[in-house]
């Protein structure tokens, strides 16, 4: 970065080799060599992945986003999964973000000091309980009790039309796109909150303190002081959450029910990208398993796309408040 | 004096064990080692349809051939399949042929379809008060399709005359996994009601949405018991384990057949096989065949590079086609026909696997 030289500090002189210039510059390559590494792996997947996805890409061209995925007819339309995927991550996004900005606030700024701890270490317990888990329990114990509470809604909104199509034909075993969303709210949960706390813990509290001495009650001091100063971290920590509700497969697989197509109701089953990889990949052969395989390309490259928007967000959110502020 | 006899103490046992330990070693492998010829390792993966009858039939051969170790990882027919034509096991399940092109695609050489067992796939149904349910393939057909929505629509009361059937609705579960079960099924279909069935034939098929998906065989089986008005297919052991009902399906000769081990094995009897000893078992011929079975077969290569482990499939191929065939029935699948047992057993002796053998390609292993 610095182009002009600076001044040496004492004791040493120009053209001499400074001590530890060579365990410097090994670790510099050393550093280089792991950086370059990751991309090396990825770029290795990507190729890998689209070579065997192939047959898939040459045989539907752009019916991989058409809805219609039918093995036993040799169709394999992607959309009804993309559409999935996306739902599934933003219904539980939407459901997980508010609970875990709630828990984050409640622990940095609300909760006395003793009850923190036991609260932060709850929280990180849910991210150490397997996925199949959470998909088992959803299954046997969550999946039932919904189903009924989705009849009644269903019932209940017969006659609003909007709502009558976005809650019509509830599934009656409780597999649904709804299902697999709470689920996987539950799941990111403790991702979200840990990021957002982080964020929320590096407030200066001169910052809050002040807020607070104008007589800010606190959540004016919340809504002025901390989100400001954290708006790029929560950003941040939801796309975190948002990529793993996109990757979920086994919890996914177990409630969504299996049934691969776009449709506005979100009470009834759908499919996702990664779990139909799980379902269908041990018995898939020929331009099906290519299809599959396929299903993971496109998810890597939703997975980019989102990331790549998640950064341009938080770029301009910084760039804008530090023009405000 | 006390002192010694303390570590005497410590010290016998001790050397007893040091020195018994490779002596004993040396007593397995000087008795063992000749008696079979050699241990080997044996890995295989695939079909989970065989998996149950893979297990009770290793557990069996090892007693008698203890050198021997097989293992079977199931992951289903279609990773079965792929992991034999990557060589990266010694044999496979499954439950459908290579198609013709990744038939090409195998490496390793000539290789051999040996048909095991098969194993009948029950159309299992649970309403109160019906104690035996009828079915055609056309009423199948139109059922799983949805387009006969109440069990006492007039199709199904043709198929059941004489019997009090509920205006209850019906609750349809297929398989949220690809599978083998639903390939055999649809195949059925396909076959037997071509002109009312339109969803095809593939390990997983385009199913109506307001239908219920479970996983495995056990989920389907759990979601047919727990539900009244539920029908679906399931494989014969799963379907007995859970006792669901079976309905008796109509077979090409327009008898009603249950699902039993017999009547499977009488439809594999009726079957056309191939020369290399596939076969299709369903919608068979013969009054007393059940028409809905799934075969399954075992892959093997003609030559390995390590004889050791050619010897070892032999001998359990040879122990299947023996001892295993009366195995099959008590874990609730058919054994082979006499005229498919004959078949198979000339074709074990087609592995070969010398280390000197014919094919230049392998290095000789010693």
């Amino acid at each position: 970065m610095a182009t002009d030289a600076p001044a040496l500090p004492a004791g040493l002189t120009k053209g001499k080799r400074p001590p530890g210039l060579i365990a410097d510059r090994g670790f510099r390559i050393l550093a280089l060599a792991a950086g370059l590494m990751v991309l090396v792996i990825l770029a290795l997947i990507a190729i890998y992945t689209t070579r065997e996805a192939w047959p898939w890409f040459s045989a539907e061209r752009l019916g991989i986003f058409s809805d219609n995925w039918d093995p036993a007819h040799q169709h394999f339309g992607a959309g009804g999964l993309i559409y999935g995927t996306l739902l599934v991550a933003g219904v539980a996004v939407l459901l997980s973000l508010p609970i875990s900005v709630g828990i984050a606030l409640f622990v940095t700024d609300v909760a006395p000091e003793r009850i923190r701890r036991p609260i932060v270490y709850t929280v990180d317990l849910l991210a150490a309980i397997p996925s199949v888990v959470y998909g088992l329990w959803a299954l046997l114990v969550l999946a039932e009790p919904l189903a009924s509470l989705f009849q009644t809604i269903s019932d209940a909104t017969a006659s609003i039309p909007i709502l009558s199509t976005l809650f019509a034909n509830p599934s009656a075993s409780g597999k649904s796109f709804m299902t697999a969303g709470i689920i996987v709210a539950i799941m990111i949960t403790p991702i979200i909150t840990s990021i957002t706390r982080e964020v929320f813990a590096t407030v200066p509290s001169a910052q809050k303190e002040a807020a607070l001495a104008l007589g800010a009650t606190r959540w004016e001091m919340i809504r002025g002081a901390v989100f400001p100063h954290s708006r790029s971290g929560m950003v941040a920590g939801t796309m975190i959450g948002l990529g793993r509700a996109m990757g979920e497969t086994i919890a996914i697989a177990l409630v969504i029910g299996s049934s691969p197509r776009i449709t506005a109701n979100i009470f009834g089953p759908g499919d996702t990208l990664a779990s139909i990889i799980a379902n269908q990949f041990g018995e898939a052969s020929g331009t099906h398993r290519a299809a599959l395989i396929g299903c993971g390309v496109v998810l890597f490259a939703i997975t980019i796309l989102i990331s790549m928007a998640a950064r341009a967000v938080v770029a301009r959110t910084d760039r804008r408040s530090a023009g405000t502020v | 004096m006390k002192r010694i006899t303390g570590y005497l103490r410590w010290l016998v046992p001790t050397a007893l064990i040091v020195g018994l330990v490779p002596l004993g070693g040396a007593i397995a492998s000087a008795v063992g080692a000749p008696a079979q010829g050699g241990s080997a390792t044996l890995n295989g993966s695939g079909s989970t349809f065989q998996q149950p009858y893979n297990e009770a039939v290793t557990g069996a051969f090892k007693q008698k051939n203890p050198n021997v170790t097989i293992n079977y990882s199931g992951g289903g027919s279609g990773k079965g399949r792929q992991d034999f034509s990557d060589q990266v096991v010694d044999f496979a399940g499954t439950d459908a042929p290579y198609s013709a092109a990744d038939a090409a695609n195998v490496k390793g050489g000539k290789y051999f379809y040996f048909p095991t067992v098969a194993g009948p796939i029950t159309v299992s149904y649970n309403l109160s008060g019906v104690k035996k349910l009828q079915l055609s393939a056309e009423t199948l057909a139109k059922i799983f399709q949805g387009d006969i929505k109440t069990w006492d629509d007039p199709a199904i009361k043709a198929d059941n005359p004489g019997v009090k059937l509920p205006s209850t609705a019906i609750t349809v579960a297929h398989r949220s996994d690809s599978s083998g079960t639903t390939q055999n099924f649809t195949g059925f279909l396909a076959a037997a009601a071509p002109t009312a069935w339109t969803l095809g034939t593939g390990s997983t098929v385009s199913w109506p949405a307001d239908q219920q998906a479970g996983q495995g065989n056990p989920g389907v089986g759990q979601i047919v018991k727990s539900t009244d008005g539920a029908i679906g297919y399931v494989d014969f052991s799963d379907a007995k384990a859970l006792k669901l009902k079976f309905a008796s399906v109509k077979n090409k000769a327009g008898k009603f057949v249950a699902p039993t081990v017999k009547a499977t094995t009488a439809a594999v009897e009726k079957a056309q096989v191939n020369a290399d000893l596939t076969y299709n078992p369903l919608n068979a011929a013969g009054a007393s065949a059940y028409p809905i079975a799934s075969p399954t077969w075992i892959l093997v290569y003609q030559n390995y590079s390590d004889a050791a482990k050619a010897t070892a499939l032999k001998n359990f191929l040879n122990y299947i086609y023996g001892n295993g065939q009366k195995v099959a029935s008590q874990v609730d699948y058919a054994p082979l026909p006499k005229n498919l047992l004959d078949k198979a057993k000339a074709q074990v002796k087609q592995v070969g696997g010398t280390s000197s053998g014919s094919t230049s390609s392998a290095p000789a292993s010693t």
